[in-house]
């Protein structure tokens, strides 16, 4: 099996059960992705798939061999990251690879114009934009109000 | 932010271990590469009480190792019941782990747990239900930790009788569940009589010296470098741990066992259900005459763990005739241990519900009644507080939230089709400082290593113990090279019960002065001695929490339009990691006050909405405009750096903050936490 992860290409031998969070975690050493809960419902195992944000622990590695996968690891001092330092937008750190990477594909859905269920004007990223955008992604320390600017500071407001 | 020395206490520096977290190299527990890795997999009891006969395993799965309780050695017995894992066939809830699948692979293990065959003779219909009238209801000899668990002044019954107003209201939490957003878990491995473990836990000291009782090992070695989220839950060691180390002895593999998300609402605790009943007298200016508070709460046939839920009641406020008591039911259910706050959050929903309801009667400003029953001392024991400014947090608050000019009735704003209110509630924890031991070498010149078996649950600890260290040897923040969260190094106390860096800092101070005031290259302080001579006195934190909600009439929907919190919690370290531990323990607050509840099948006794789907916790867009401040508070009777703990605080009153605000808005007091659209609609009235 192959799979491509931060411009790398990987021969791998896996399960064809295995989730592209746990061939991250378990098989690559990558394990900035984390496991909140193997369900979709937490969204800490968040990654770029093809520069789209995913929830990798429901896709399964061996039906995703073609995509470019990114992961906290291939983001290289991206301004996201830089906001989420300068903000203290985490505490315990477990949500923030995904928050992060969740935080750079919603940037980019923005970008293209992609509306969300709260959308009014279109050019803005307004606060509830952003928490709308990223209420995907729980974290239970409650860092949510310090991600708010930090994702301002990255969008370049 | 550059710190400069002699400042660096109080300086929002930036954690020191942010750059690992935002770029993923920061390593949890169940991250740490091993050769020849295993995996286990708990298998969790499908009935609540009943016996374990026997297991079959499926030969098609690839399991190296199913263990339960007729394979499995002899563990010797530790005072907490629940890490006896596979010791006994005895079941005593639904999900208590009854095997252990080890395979190759993480999907083997699993598949190989899914299909195992239990041969279970199943016990009668399982005791599932707290009610107040429970027929096996007694009274604890103490509640968490050791607190007695009734105490009592005046004739709080003849109070009531004769005051001008009473209120006597029931309100109730439901089973909540800490749901750190890392679940626990262990890899563990043994080399000869010598086990590592990498945990997931907030007390690696603790989890150390538990695990070496456990296995009869002299040489444990946990390793917990960073930990996502505990909230009380990884505060000792938990039966992944038991089990990792157990797989590792029975295959001579390293095993990892990281729970599945389901699993955490029943082995490795909650936050109990409670039924409290308050009744409070006040004469016609608001002065309290009595004060009474009844808690009941459960806990599992395993372990009496007894919530402290009306001992905050002790403290808070004023009155001659004063009541408080706990009753336990033991059910066939999981046992509840701590969560954030265990006592105040859940006391303080009730009593500060409690005094709302009595200015509503008495037609006051819920915060002058406040300020009317303001005790001199703490009111039962008598002794001093080091430091009380709750009249200055609810006044500055008020203040600050735009408290001035309120209308007291409810349901007298509305814009459009929401109804908006305003609420407040008072905040404490009690401040506590346990024994600690620090060691600090001095590396060069202008370079010093801190060491100490801390734990940094994403507090900001070892960011804060760099600065006091800093501080106290007179050095930039930057100097300083800060070792935690290894039971190699010097024994410490648990983050837990916001005591971690009062206590650790105490340590660190000590162990850094002693090497400044001597030409050796090392030094080493324990706080043992010291702590224990600390003598009595009230030592508690403080703060005020004030909530604008608005309600709409047509759904029931509440939201959180703004919650602003105003602390006394002594000398704040850092600024920076402070604001957002408050500001966490406020959105927790806002969970418990309209979201979270373990939904109970009774047949069953288990929570049917086990996982992040069905359990919702705050997510980014319930959280509006939110903020926190504290008072310039410097408690020198407390530690050398005058600092109270702040981790729990946030959680304590900003529910019922909510609650309150909610009847502002509506005219409806819902007394049954969470407070739901279905609890509002029936009395909103569109």
């Amino acid at each position: 099996m192959r799979l491509t992860v931060n411009g790398v290409d990987h021969d791998l031998d896996l399960d064809l059960r295995t989730t592209v969070l746990d061939a991250l975690r378990e098989h690559l050493g990558l394990t900035g992705a984390k496991k909140g809960c193997d369900h979709g419902q937490c969204g800490a195992c968040t990654v770029l798939l093809d520069g789209r944000r995913v929830n990798s622990c429901l896709l399964l590695a061996v039906a995703h061999q073609d995509a470019e996968i990114t992961t906290i690891e291939g983001l290289n001092d991206h301004p996201v990251q830089r906001g989420f330092l300068d903000h203290d937008g985490f505490q315990c750190g477990y949500c923030t690879p995904g928050q992060i990477c969740s935080a750079v594909g919603m940037l980019d859905e923005v970008e293209k114009g992609w509306p969300s269920a709260v959308t009014q004007d279109s050019d803005r990223l307004s606060d509830s934009e952003i928490k709308e955008r990223m209420s995907g992604n729980l974290c239970r320390c409650g860092a949510y109000p310090n991600m708010v600017p930090a994702i301002h500071q990255a969008a370049g407001r | 932010m550059t710190a400069t020395a002699q400042g660096s206490v109080g300086a929002p520096l930036g954690r020191l271990e942010g750059p690992q977290k935002v770029t993923g190299a920061a390593r949890y527990a169940a991250e740490y590469p091993q050769d020849d890795l295993a995996y286990g997999w708990i298998v969790p009891s499908p009935v609540a009480c009943g016996t374990l006969d026997a297991v079959v395993v499926d030969p098609l799965q690839d399991a190296i190792a199913v263990l339960w309780h007729g394979n499995v050695p002899a563990l010797a017995a530790v005072d907490d019941p629940e890490l006896a894992v596979l010791q006994s066939e005895k079941i005593s809830y639904r999900g208590q782990p009854v095997a252990l699948v080890i395979a190759d692979s993480l999907e083997a293990a699993r598949r190989a747990a899914q299909t195992l065959s239990l041969s279970i003779t199943a016990g009668e219909k399982p005791d599932t239900v707290l009610r107040e009238d429970h027929p096996g209801l007694y009274t604890p000899e103490t509640v968490n930790p050791s607190f007695p668990a009734e105490s009592a002044m005046g004739d709080v019954d003849k109070a009531l009788k004769s005051a001008y107003i009473a209120i006597d209201e029931v309100y109730s939490t439901p089973a909540l569940h800490n749901n750190p957003m890392e679940p626990h878990a262990t890899i563990a491995r043994w080399d000869g009589d010598s086990l590592t473990v990498f945990d997931s836990n907030q007390h690696p000291s603790g989890v150390a010296a538990t695990l070496g009782e456990i296995f009869g090992a002299a040489n444990v070695h946990v390793v917990a470098e960073h930990i996502g989220g505990g909230f009380g839950s990884k505060g000792t060691a938990r039966p992944n741990a038991v089990l990792a180390a157990l797989g590792a002895r029975v295959t001579g593999r390293p095993v990892k066992v990281v729970l599945p998300r389901q699993q955490m609402f029943s082995i490795v605790g909650h936050r109990t259900p409670t039924i409290q009943r308050i009744r409070l007298g006040a004469d016609r200016d608001g002065t309290l005459t009595a004060i009474d508070h009844q808690a009941t709460s459960q806990s599992s046939r395993l372990f009496e763990y007894a919530e402290q839920t009306a001992v905050v009641t002790r403290h808070m406020y004023a009155a001659p005739n004063r009541r408080t008591g706990h009753q336990l039911a033991r059910l066939d259910m999981p046992t509840p241990r701590w969560m954030r706050a265990p006592g105040e959050a859940p006391g303080m929903v009730a009593l500060e519900c409690a005094v709302d309801e009595l200015a509503e009667r008495l037609g006051m400003d819920p915060i002058e009644l406040r300020i009317r029953n303001e005790p001199a001392v703490e009111p039962e024991s008598g002794e001093p507080f080091t430091s009380r400014h709750y009249v200055e947090c609810l006044r500055r608050g008020a203040q600050r939230f735009g408290w001035s000019g309120r209308d007291h009735r409810p349901g007298r704003r509305r814009e459009g089709d929401w109804l908006i209110g305003t609420g407040v509630a008072g905040a404490t924890y009690p401040t506590m400082v346990q024994p600690s031991t620090a060691r600090v070498r001095r590396l060069a010149p202008d370079r010093f290593e801190v060491a100490i078996g801390a734990a940094d649950l994403g507090t900001g600890a070892r960011t804060i113990l760099a600065q006091i260290a800093a501080d106290a040897l007179g050095v930039p923040a930057s100097a300083i090279d800060i070792k935690i969260g290894d039971s190699t190094l010097p024994v410490a106390s648990v983050a837990g019960g916001s005591s971690g860096s009062a206590s650790w800092g105490w340590a660190v101070t000590g162990a850094c002065r002693a090497l400044v005031a001597s030409s050796s290259p090392e030094a080493v302080f324990d706080t043992t001695e010291l702590v224990g001579k600390q003598g009595t006195a009230g030592r508690h934190a403080f703060g005020a929490h004030f909530a604008e909600v608005r309600v709409d009439t047509v759904t029931g929907e509440v939201r959180v339009s703004r919650l602003y919190g105003m602390y006394a919690a002594g000398r704040i370290l850092n600024p920076r990691t402070a604001r957002s531990q408050f500001l966490g323990g406020m959105i927790m607050g806002m969970g418990m006050a309209l979201h979270e509840e373990g939904v109970l099948d009774p047949a069953f006794g288990q929570w049917v909405n086990n996982d992040l789907a069905g359990y919702h916790i705050p997510a980014h867009a319930d959280v509006e405009e939110i903020d926190a401040e504290w008072l310039d508070e410097h408690d020198d009777q407390i530690n050398p750096m005058g600092s109270k703990g702040i981790g729990e605080i946030g959680i304590v009153g900003s529910p019922a903050a909510i609650v309150n605000a909610i009847w502002h808005a509506t005219g409806i007091r819902v007394r049954d936490l969470p407070v739901r659209l279905d609890k509002l609609l029936p009395d909103l009235g569109a």
